[in-house]
């Protein structure tokens, strides 16, 4: 049954799609940046995916663009997920907002932005969620030093 | 006419004590410890453990938590300690009276621990001063229980003298 929902979503998607494969029981889709916003709405509206479950990036150093921004949609009434990803570059990590469409994308997007920096344009509310004021970087990047500390309270001695 | 008061009968054996003062303020203190359990993440299910009635660390007069620091004198810090909790910390054993003193239940409250990355504390020692280390991952509740003997040892060593540098 998954395969057909999947079939769908690609056939429907057919023009905005880079790459698409199923791992892992999941249709994984490749995406612009620009395409984003669009590709969920319809992904919303139209194949009946409901519920976004997760908002992450995946950092790959040496490559250009350098992330990948990743997107869990849920379908409750097919019962299966797409993974959707979009490659945005080192020097302009931005990508539309879904909190219009998805109210669950407002924490999760703050927390990608604290740990990656990605931008998500239409989300004006970008504070820290889990790092406190004044934290400097981004700890989930790999080029932030494993070992680096910012402490709040001055050491002893 | 006036009474004699009746000479006085001892009762038992024994009427009174000698002791020196050190040795009986350090007794005294050693079986009067108020742990203020400062418990943050999975040590505390060992924590409950050796509180609970198989180990049973009201044997040692260190049982009856206080979850306020102004009443306690013991900080067991149990489990791990992130950057952004360090200031909580600091307050609550700010706010303790002395004599104080401070144990660190496992490793992360030690050293950090495995969690050797950006968010956590590399060891409460770094912000607080520690008495007693209790490593373990978590520790088996005989390591708390020594550590606590070990630690009420300590206190019945110390030191306190009538005259001081400040006398």
């Amino acid at each position: 049954m998954s395969d057909e929902v999947f079939e769908t979503v690609r056939a429907g998607l057919a023009g905005q799609v880079q790459e698409a494969a199923v791992a892992h029981g999941i249709l994984a889709l490749t995406l612009e940046p620009a395409s984003l916003g669009d590709a969920a709405r319809r992904l919303k509206e139209s194949f009946g995916f409901d519920m976004l479950l997760d908002v992450t990036a995946v950092d790959w150093p040496e490559r250009e663009p350098r992330f990948d921004v990743v997107h869990h949609f849920y379908s409750t009434q097919h019962r299966v997920r797409v993974r959707v990803k979009t490659r945005v570059p080192e020097s302009d990590p931005t990508v539309d907002t879904l909190v219009p469409l998805y109210g669950s994308a407002r924490y999760m997007e703050r927390e990608c932005h604290e740990m990656y920096g990605i931008r998500f344009r239409g989300n004006e509310d970008l504070r820290p969620l889990l790092l406190y004021e004044g934290f400097v970087g981004h700890p989930l990047r790999k080029d932030y030093p494993k070992q680096q500390e910012q402490p709040l309270v001055p050491y002893r001695k | 006419m006036n009474a004699t008061p009746a000479p006085h009968q001892p009762s038992a054996a024994f009427e009174y004590l000698t002791t020196k003062k050190d040795e009986f303020v350090g007794w005294a203190r050693k079986f009067s410890l108020f742990p203020y359990p400062f418990v943050t993440a999975c040590c505390a299910m060992e924590f409950m453990s050796v509180s609970s009635t198989l180990y049973d660390t009201d044997r040692f007069g260190a049982a009856l938590p206080r979850f306020t620091p102004r009443q306690s004198d013991l900080l067991m810090v149990v489990g791990t300690v992130t950057h952004k909790q360090a200031p909580i910390l600091l307050k609550v054993y700010e706010q303790m009276c002395e004599p104080k003193w401070v144990i660190a239940f496992g490793v992360c409250a030690s050293s950090g621990g495995f969690y050797q990355n950006y968010a956590a504390l590399q060891g409460i020692d770094k912000i607080i001063p520690v008495d007693l280390y209790i490593p373990g991952c978590p520790p088996r509740p005989e390591m708390v229980i020594d550590g606590i003997m070990k630690l009420q040892d300590r206190i019945a060593r110390e030191r306190h003298p009538i005259i001081t540098k400040d006398f």
